[in-house]
């Protein structure tokens, strides 16, 4: 059976373990009740006087912030608590085949919950005549942001038996991402540091490689960023297991 | 169809597995003994792929579990200690999963579901959550899962344990059957069992192997010619261990 298959065959069961709880659905209506709240409330999408998106993915990383570790959470550390598993990594699968079938389960389960969004884009082209081009590279940018945001909390749900412990942990790496390049943070930094320090420690951060995306400019740069974040986190999360197992 | 050679396997400063050797062959039924913490269960998770050895050589039906252990992990069926299983999936959902993640597709998959849910006596609860069955119908849902590809090797790790006497009478008379044409090995603490299960039996005492023979030749190396008084013979209480390492 080809590595693919296998991938396909757990990420299924994965996604359906979401749907088969509660859980999957109170998260979307949180998600969509948040996303609209931001959007229309904190954004001022009315107020702003424009044909765009900019309110509603402005606050993206914020969202994601909390949201996407709790979906992440109990990735590893539920099948480590319940000992499944020792039943999935002695079934014939890789570990690899396993990190990744978990991982794009859940991040399609966030793709999903994106495109429930799809309200606001219907209301924004209802209203005026906005770019949709710059709206669909703005949905582009929100998925890898949710991709990375996952992936790292794959990776400290492979580290902690308790949930709650894996989603603290995963929150704060994520704000940690998102600080380095928030302005209160790089101002403050930019006092004694030379312009390049600020730069350099800034090109870590979320809201830097998110900025261009939401804003319409798909670069190269960022999606690499965003890809190499997601790759480090679950190679990361690899070698926690092989070290989990080795005892 | 399973050996094992020179294996051992170190947590740390402790050795839980110190030098094993011993063959599994087909229509053998052999009982793993040994007091608690003897590495009973850790010897299996070795033979499955779960954890690696330290050092030593594990071959499943000629294939090396060590370099490239999928094509023997297809052969096997393991029952984990705890018999864990996904708690919100459905023992449908669940048996599924599990033909399909071992290659069953279509037609060959519903037959393998419905084989396995026929052996194990699971048509009440077919399509109930894992979450609201019974310790029994958890236990033999986990058990179908093994046999569902009808695999050449079985290693269960306490099958019985936690079973009313009803159910541990199927359960050995289903371990009898099937190792007609199987290697099968499974730990036990019911000594019992042994006796009206096994064709040999290995006892293990603090990682090394202590005896090896076929339950009637164990029971002769006792005056009293019980198995009982053999084994509290030649294995010591985790007590008297306690107390020579205070010495």
């Amino acid at each position: 059976m080809s590595a693919s298959a296998v991938i396909r065959i757990i990420a299924r069961r994965e996604l359906a373990a979401y749907f088969e709880s509660p859980v999957a659905y109170v998260f979307l209506v949180i998600f969509l009740l948040l996303a609209g709240f931001f959007t229309f409330t904190f954004g001022g999408f009315f107020e702003r006087g424009e044909a765009s998106l900019g309110a509603f993915f402005a606050w993206m990383p914020w969202l994601f912030l909390l949201l996407v570790p709790a979906v992440g959470m109990r990735l590893w550390s539920d099948e480590r608590r319940l000992g499944t598993i020792e039943l999935l990594l002695t079934l014939p699968v890789t570990t690899w085949q396993a990190i990744l079938g978990k991982f794009l389960a859940s991040w399609l389960f966030l793709v999903i919950a994106l495109a429930l969004t799809f309200p606001v884009v219907i209301t924004v082209n209802v209203l005026g005549d906005p770019d949709n081009g710059v709206i669909a590279c703005g949905y582009v940018g929100s998925v890898l942001l949710a991709g990375a945001y996952l992936a790292l909390s794959c990776m400290t749900s492979a580290l902690a038996r308790s949930q709650v412990v894996s989603f603290i942990i995963a929150v704060m790496l994520c704000l940690i991402l998102i600080l380095v390049g928030f302005n209160p943070v790089t101002d403050l930094l930019a006092r004694w540091a030379s312009p390049s320090v600020v730069e350099s420690v800034a090109g870590f951060s979320v809201l830097t490689h998110f900025d261009g995306l939401q804003n319409g400019v798909i670069d190269t740069r960022d999606v690499l960023y965003f890809l190499s974040v997601i790759a480090f986190a679950l190679f990361t999360t690899d070698v926690i297991i092989r070290s989990h197992r080795a005892g | 169809m399973i050996k094992v050679e020179n294996l051992s396997k170190a947590f740390g400063a402790k050795l839980a597995v110190d030098d094993v050797s011993f063959e599994v062959s087909k229509g053998e039924v052999v009982g793993f003994l040994g007091p608690n913490g003897a590495g009973k269960s850790t010897t299996m998770r070795m033979i499955t792929g779960f954890i690696p050895p330290t050092c030593g050589k594990i071959s499943v039906c000629g294939f090396n579990m060590l370099e490239d252990p999928i094509p023997g992990k297809r052969r096997i069926g393991y029952l984990p200690e705890s018999a864990p299983s996904y708690q919100e999936m459905t023992v449908r959902s669940f048996l599924k999963f599990a033909a399909e993640i071992r290659g069953l597709r279509g037609e060959e998959c519903r037959r393998a579901v419905q084989r396995a849910v026929e052996t194990c006596f699971l048509e009440s609860v077919y399509n109930q959550t894992i979450d609201t069955l019974s310790k029994g119908f958890r236990h033999r849902t986990c058990f179908a899962q093994a046999i569902i590809h009808d695999p050449e090797v079985l290693v269960m790790d306490e099958p019985t344990d936690g079973l009313d006497p009803n159910q541990k009478h199927e359960a050995r008379t289903l371990i009898r059957r099937m190792g007609e044409n199987k290697a099968i090995i499974f730990s036990t603490h019911i000594l019992e069992e042994v006796e009206a299960v096994c064709t040999r039996a290995i006892i293990i005492d603090r990682g090394r192997i202590v005896a090896n023979g076929t339950p009637q030749e164990l029971k002769a190396r006792s005056e009293s010619g019980r198995l009982e008084d053999f084994f509290r013979a030649i294995t010591l209480p985790d007590t008297a261990h306690a107390v020579k390492e205070a010495a």
